[in-house]
């Protein structure tokens, strides 16, 4: 039992580029598939709750995609500060907020040909000009990037615009807490 | 794997953030679309960054991160002060600036 496992184990190593190839493709077309309609469900349900959490469906995917491109550093990022913490931040605004709503007026606007309208205009154009531009452009299979790269990168090339962006978070840290805070 | 299935996949995403913000009237929804759409961008910076082996798009991809929640943590803070002061959070009854 044991010795199959490890069998098993040793065959994933003997896997040729192609099956790797065919794998990824499947799992894109999955993640790709649930991410969709994940979103779907989103911008449409009632209930806020549900929405939030197929949001956490959707940047779930996302992190699969970042994985998928060779990005270990970006979908762990993603999974901390978007699943860890702006979920909660949401379910914290929606708890705040809730049963503000009047139903009898419903959760969305009542003109929405336009805004469907501007959606598929908006895909359109895009895919239409990325399968202009790209439309046999195959990714690399390079070894994928490593954290140390990044680490190095951002501390010496894009070290200016690392300040900033700790400078930005502390002006929306004291700005959402002034914003927020009750007159007294 | 080829650049354009995560391109359009983005393209697709982003669109769908867009309908969100355009035909959603809670405050907090609104604010969750556009997260949708700033995730979307961001598949699109590491997919060019796999796609040019430039590590650059992935650093952009972090700080795209980091103001997201930055804007995330002043976008509710508004809301909550929208509630306080209307009892409610309907951005299509915010009009009193309307000329």
């Amino acid at each position: 039992m044991v010795s199959l496992f490890v069998a098993q184990i040793r065959g994933l190593d003997q896997l040729e580029s192609s099956e790797v190839l065919v794998a990824q493709n499947v799992f894109f077309a999955i993640i790709a598939l649930v991410m969709v309609l994940a979103a779907l469900k989103m911008v449409t349900t009632e209930n806020i709750v549900h929405a939030a959490l197929y949001l956490v469906i959707v940047l779930a995917g996302a992190a699969g995609m970042f994985i998928l491109l060779g990005a270990e550093f970006i979908a762990v990022t993603q999974i901390l500060v978007y699943i860890g913490a702006i979920i909660v931040l949401f379910l914290f605004g929606i708890m705040l907020t809730k049963g503000s709503f009047g139903t009898e007026e419903g959760e969305f606007i009542e003109k929405s040909q336009m805004a469907v309208l501007v959606a598929v205009l908006i895909v359109t154009v895009a895919s239409g000009s990325f399968i202009d531009s790209f439309r046999y452009t195959e990714l690399s299979r390079e070894a994928p990037s490593t954290t140390a790269e990044i680490g190095d990168t951002i501390f010496s090339q894009f070290i200016i615009p690392f300040e900033a962006i700790s400078v930005l978070l502390l002006a929306a840290l004291i700005g959402s807490v002034v914003i927020a805070r009750r007159d007294q | 794997m080829l650049l354009n299935q995560f391109l359009i996949l983005s393209a697709v995403l982003f669109s769908i953030g867009v309908y969100g913000v355009l035909t959603r009237r809670n405050g907090v929804m609104v604010l969750m679309s556009i997260e949708l759409i700033l995730n979307s961008v961001n598949i699109n910076l590491v997919a060019f960054a796999a796609f040019r082996e430039a590590i650059s798009g992935e650093v952009f991809a972090l700080f795209v991160i980091a103001v997201a929640a930055a804007e995330v943590g002043v976008g509710l803070a508004m809301v909550l002060l929208l509630y306080r002061n209307r009892r409610n959070i309907d951005l299509a009854g915010i009009d009193s600036m309307k000329g």
